[in-house]
């Protein structure tokens, strides 16, 4: 039978495999083929592996994932020839699952973008529009599933990896609770931030794959194990629940008539299924969430980039004179401009004589983020907004001005900042780019999250399939 | 306002052998950040208490048991130089 990868999901891939209509070596080749003919205009994958590797269904893993024996770059010159002895525990546990991985996707620089246009390998395209960017930084995992060359994928979220991405391609993304999914052999970017969770074509793909990653893990200590067990959401009924609106995240300048009219359809849908829709407010989390972030982050990927040096693993610079040389020369060649100016931006902000107005003063911003969200979930079941002001932009119209590109992320920090689950439900088209529905919930509320989602995604009924693949 | 020297300070600190190109660009792009960040410092915050991990997890220990780690082969695999179990650097 022929394989249309463009529309199949990974719960229709396993229903396939199950009932022996195809085999797991015919479907991984399927997605290689697929591959093929998409990836050389849009460049989403740094590594292919053409050869099938589990009984399931295949998957794609952001390149910042370590895969043991497969090449792991976190899309930076200095981790070019890097590959890893050991597999990062969600590799493990999809291993486990018999996934078959295809392949590594692009992605900015350490994760550090919103376009994936700072890789140090080329930029990824948007599938629905390639002159424009797919989102960042997770863009390849994004693009790989809505150009249909994996079912499914693994993103990463600091300030808005997954959820940006996923908004801009047309696929729905979750950020998890920060600690629901072990951080073990994922390239450290914003260790207090950084999230790993699943990129894929429907909420219900979404959720079970968020079941698969998810739990305590030895090998990470800030993970806990699940409240509750993962609910794969079937019905939509939404009696009962309750949909807060900030006014700063859904009323911010900037926001596109399109993007604005697309939010209000889906609330309309959820309104029709029974929810209630609220304004309400979060004062200072928006009007000050992007600063924080852009202190804290920084401050910690400092930390974290300490360890390319040039000694243990990836690039070393050559014929250097001393040991500091060594490490400096080392440094300067191996990292892009993005990973060298956030390294200067938080050893700024740590160091001695800045460190309280700085660095000090962004954690208590954290406190009072926290604590905004966490008064509004005494009102509310989840909040809602647009994933991003626009849709996706143009390649090269940000790259100039960091200051401009970081503003993408506006809406997707404040919620990252609280370590609160949200995720991008794709809820309709603005001049024919995907636009995305945020969804934010209190901690460990990823059921409520892939309820409410599941039942706008039913009533939308939305084809994200890109007119020009078809 | 970040000065010529605190660039060239801040880039000693993180190790970073910067071109004059880079020390020049990045004094431009760093002053603009900063200022969109020192934004934090509008808030009067003396009473808040820090966050600096979004979940209240305190001493999480594991069990004190001898479990396999990676063989000298795994850990010196991806050297860039290697000599008699050891990482080769310069000597100074």
């Amino acid at each position: 039978m022929t394989i249309d990868t463009l529309r199949l999901t990974a719960e229709e891939a396993h229903n396939l495999l199950r009932s022996r209509e195809i085999s797991s070596a015919e479907l991984h080749a399927a997605y290689v083929e697929a591959i093929d003919r998409h990836d050389p205009e849009l460049h989403a994958f740094l590594d292919v592996v053409a050869e099938p590797n589990g009984d399931n269904v295949p998957i794609a893993y952001k390149d910042i994932i370590s895969t043991a024996g497969i090449r792991t770059t976190a899309g930076s010159k200095i981790l070019e020839h890097y590959v890893p002895v050991f597999d990062s525990t969600v590799a493990a546990r999809c291993k486990a699952r018999g996934f078959s991985v295809v392949g590594k996707t692009n992605l900015d620089e350490f994760a550090m973008g919103s376009s994936t246009e700072n890789s140090a390998f080329g930029p990824t395209r948007n599938p629905w529009d390639p002159t424009r960017v797919p989102g960042g930084s997770g863009g390849g995992s994004a693009a790989a599933v809505a150009a249909g060359m994996a079912p499914w994928a693994l993103g990463s979220d600091t300030g808005g990896s997954i959820k940006l991405p996923s908004a801009f391609c047309g696929n729905v993304g979750l950020r998890p609770t920060y600690g629901t999914v072990s951080r073990y052999g994922i390239v450290a970017f914003a260790s207090s931030l950084d999230q790993v969770g699943p990129v894929a074509k429907t909420v219900r793909d979404c959720a079970y794959l968020y079941s698969v990653i998810a739990g305590r893990d030895p090998h990470d200590t800030t993970t806990v194990e699940l409240p509750e067990p993962v609910a794969v959401p079937q019905d939509t009924d939404l009696t009962g629940l309750r949909i807060g609106l900030p006014k700063e995240l859904n009323e911010i300048e900037g926001i596109e008539p399109g993007v604005k009219a697309a939010v209000r359809v889906a609330l309309e849908r959820a309104v029709a299924l029974g929810a209630s829709v609220e304004e309400c407010e979060l004062p200072l989390s928006v009007q000050y969430g992007l600063a924080c972030y852009y202190l804290i982050a920084p401050a910690e990927a400092s930390s974290n980039l300490a360890r390319y040096d040039g000694v243990r693993y990836g690039h070393r610079a050559e014929a250097a004179g001393s040991l500091v040389e060594l490490m400096e020369r080392t440094r300067d060649e191996g990292f892009g401009d993005e990973p060298k100016r956030r390294i200067m931006l938080g050893t700024y902000a740590l160091s001695a004589g800045y460190y309280d107005a700085f660095y000090g003063q962004a954690q208590k911003v954290r406190t009072v983020i926290k604590r905004e969200h966490e008064a509004l979930f005494e009102r509310f079941d989840l909040i809602a907004s647009p994933t991003c002001p626009t849709t996706a932009f143009p390649l090269g119209e940000k790259t100039a001005d960091p200051l401009a590109m970081y503003l993408t992320d506006v809406l997707t920090i404040p919620a990252n900042m609280a370590g609160l689950p949200s995720l991008s439900v794709p809820c309709g088209f603005s001049d024919g780019l995907p636009v995305g529905l945020q969804l934010i919930g209190p901690q460990f509320s990823e059921n409520i999250l892939f309820r409410a989602a599941h039942a706008v995604e039913q009533a939308l009924d939305l084809d994200l399939v890109p007119e020009r693949l078809k | 306002m970040i000065t010529r020297d605190d660039v060239l300070h801040v880039a000693k600190l993180a190790r970073l052998a910067l071109t004059e190109e880079e020390i020049e660009r990045f004094q431009v792009q760093l002053n603009a950040i900063l200022e969109a960040v020192s934004k934090v410092s509008e808030l009067d915050l003396a009473d808040i208490p820090p966050t600096s991990h979004p979940l209240s997890l305190a001493n999480v220990l594991a069990d004190d048991e001898p479990a396999p780690s990676l063989t000298p082969e795994q850990v010196f695999a991806n050297a860039p130089s290697v000599e008699d179990d050891a990482f080769r650097v310069p000597a100074s």
